[in-house]
């Protein structure tokens, strides 16, 4: 029971991964990669969870009265949500440009016109 | 582990997460995207990290799932543009 | 190759992932356990420099350098989303005509959004102290402002958003960035480094040192991005056509 979290983690990956993979639409492509991002924010929560820790934020508890969660992890995840979204952003510039040259969003019929 | 509400909720993303790849239309899954944003600020939530919760909750079911539509509507009025075009 | 032979070999190479993942999955640290040697320094550094939030602390004073990266690649890919959604020279600009929302959205969005608005602002400005900071509130903030496009209508969106200087604010919030940063270059200590302002008192708005002020710089990057980001999808997907009655 106590690997869950982690478990849950690695099944969102190789789901999102599935999804990239078998993708016919490059914009739900982009969709699934947001997907494999959510699994690395889980896992590294999972890891700084503490039994019994509260947020560790002192504005109203007061210092060494409580244990508290790892907060490194926290800033970690906390800024790659901000920056994966923007990065996410460019992908979908990248989507609609290939939709612009090309005329299609499906991969394989990418493919094609490559010969 | 002995919070049952944390079994919950990760389960519960775990769900979300597997619609999000399952459903195949952009725009479903633009919607299901934003379901799985609020999922994993309830996850962040109750995992004491209401910063990270925060974060998700302004990106994962505003920002990515308006870009997703956004990006959905002109890749479709330009295939519809191409396809009233053509011969 | 085909699609099924690319199926077969996604399975593989995903089985034996998933296998690896999950023996990894047994060796690592217990879920909730009591071990977090780094966590518990960074609390400590952080009370020792009279930051209320300790994650605050981490991303702007002890692994402020780490931010510094994470900014450039926002700026990097919004700078990348701003050259390939650019005006080409084959796309012409359509004025969209306004269409009817229906009375009560437009009255929530128009009530909802100020308070979103001032809630963003508060949530950077707060950042050192409760949970929140510049890359929350900036979001917040920015994804306000779009409420108008339900409230009203584009275009009275366009009037409230020049985006050129959206763009320069960007640019001047992550030099701010590393300018703040420069200045302890300059003072005789490191790049960064959370020596040049007072502490202050603890649980204050001006606590922190150069935890405030690298926040707010963070804020202003962050909400520029998006609203930059936001108009360029916008402008593709309603303004921008491609020109017609060409062979």
């Amino acid at each position: 029971m106590t690997v869950l979290p982690y478990l849950v983690a690695v099944w969102i990956f190789l789901t999102g991964c599935y999804g990239l993979a078998t993708s016919r639409n490059l914009i739900h492509a982009v969709g699934c990669l947001a997907v494999c991002q959510a699994s690395t924010y889980v896992l590294l929560l999972a890891v700084g969870y503490r039994d019994g820790g509260t947020a560790p934020v002192y504005s109203d508890i007061k210092p060494g009265s409580r244990p508290v969660v790892d907060p490194v992890v926290q800033a970690l995840t906390l800024t790659d949500i901000v920056v994966g979204a923007t990065v996410t952003a460019l992908l979908l510039a990248l989507v609609m440009q290939i939709s612009k040259r090309h005329g299609t969003v499906d991969p394989d019929e990418l493919r094609e016109l490559r010969g | 582990m002995d919070d049952p509400l944390i079994v919950v909720v990760l389960l519960l993303v775990a769900a979300t997460a597997t619609a999000a790849v399952a459903v195949r239309d952009p725009v479903r899954q633009a919607l299901v995207l934003s379901v799985l944003g609020v999922a994993l600020a309830l996850l962040f939530t109750v995992a004491q990290a209401p910063d990270v919760g925060l974060s998700q909750l302004a990106v994962g079911s505003a920002l990515t799932p308006l870009l997703v539509m956004l990006s959905v509507r002109k890749v479709r009025r330009r295939q519809g543009d191409g396809k009233g075009r053509a011969p | 190759m085909t699609r099924r032979a690319r199926l077969i070999v996604l399975a593989l190479g995903g089985a034996g992932l998933a296998a690896l993942l999950i023996a990894a999955c047994f060796d690592l640290p217990r879920f909730g356990g009591p071990w977090h040697p780094y966590g518990d320094r960074a609390v400590h550094a952080s009370l020792a420099r009279r930051t209320a939030n300790t994650i605050a602390s981490v991303n702007f004073d002890q692994r402020a350098f780490d931010t510094v990266g994470e900014m450039s690649i926002l700026f990097a890919s919004v700078l990348g989303t701003v050259v390939l959604l650019r005006q080409t020279r084959d796309e012409k600009r359509a004025l969209p005509q306004p269409e009817e929302v229906a009375l009560p959205v437009r009255r929530y969005a128009l009530v909802v959004l100020p308070v979103a608005f001032v809630a963003g602002l508060y949530v950077i400005a707060h950042g050192q102290l409760s949970p929140g900071g510049g890359f929350q509130g900036g979001v917040v903030a920015a994804t306000a402002l779009h409420l108008l496009y339900l409230g009203a209508d584009y275009r009275a969106l366009e009037r409230i958003r020049p985006v050129g200087l959206y763009e320069i604010c960007d640019a001047l919030a992550a030099c701010a960035y590393v300018v703040t940063g420069l200045a302890g270059v300059l003072a005789g200590t490191a790049f960064l480094a959370n020596t040049l302002l007072p502490y202050g008192t603890f649980n204050t708005l001006s606590s922190g040192g150069i935890v405030p002020v690298l926040n707010a710089a963070i804020g202003m990057e962050v909400a520029c991005a998006v609203v930059v980001l936001l108009a360029r999808f916008l402008d593709q997907a309603v303004e921008i056509e491609e020109e017609s009655g060409k062979p």
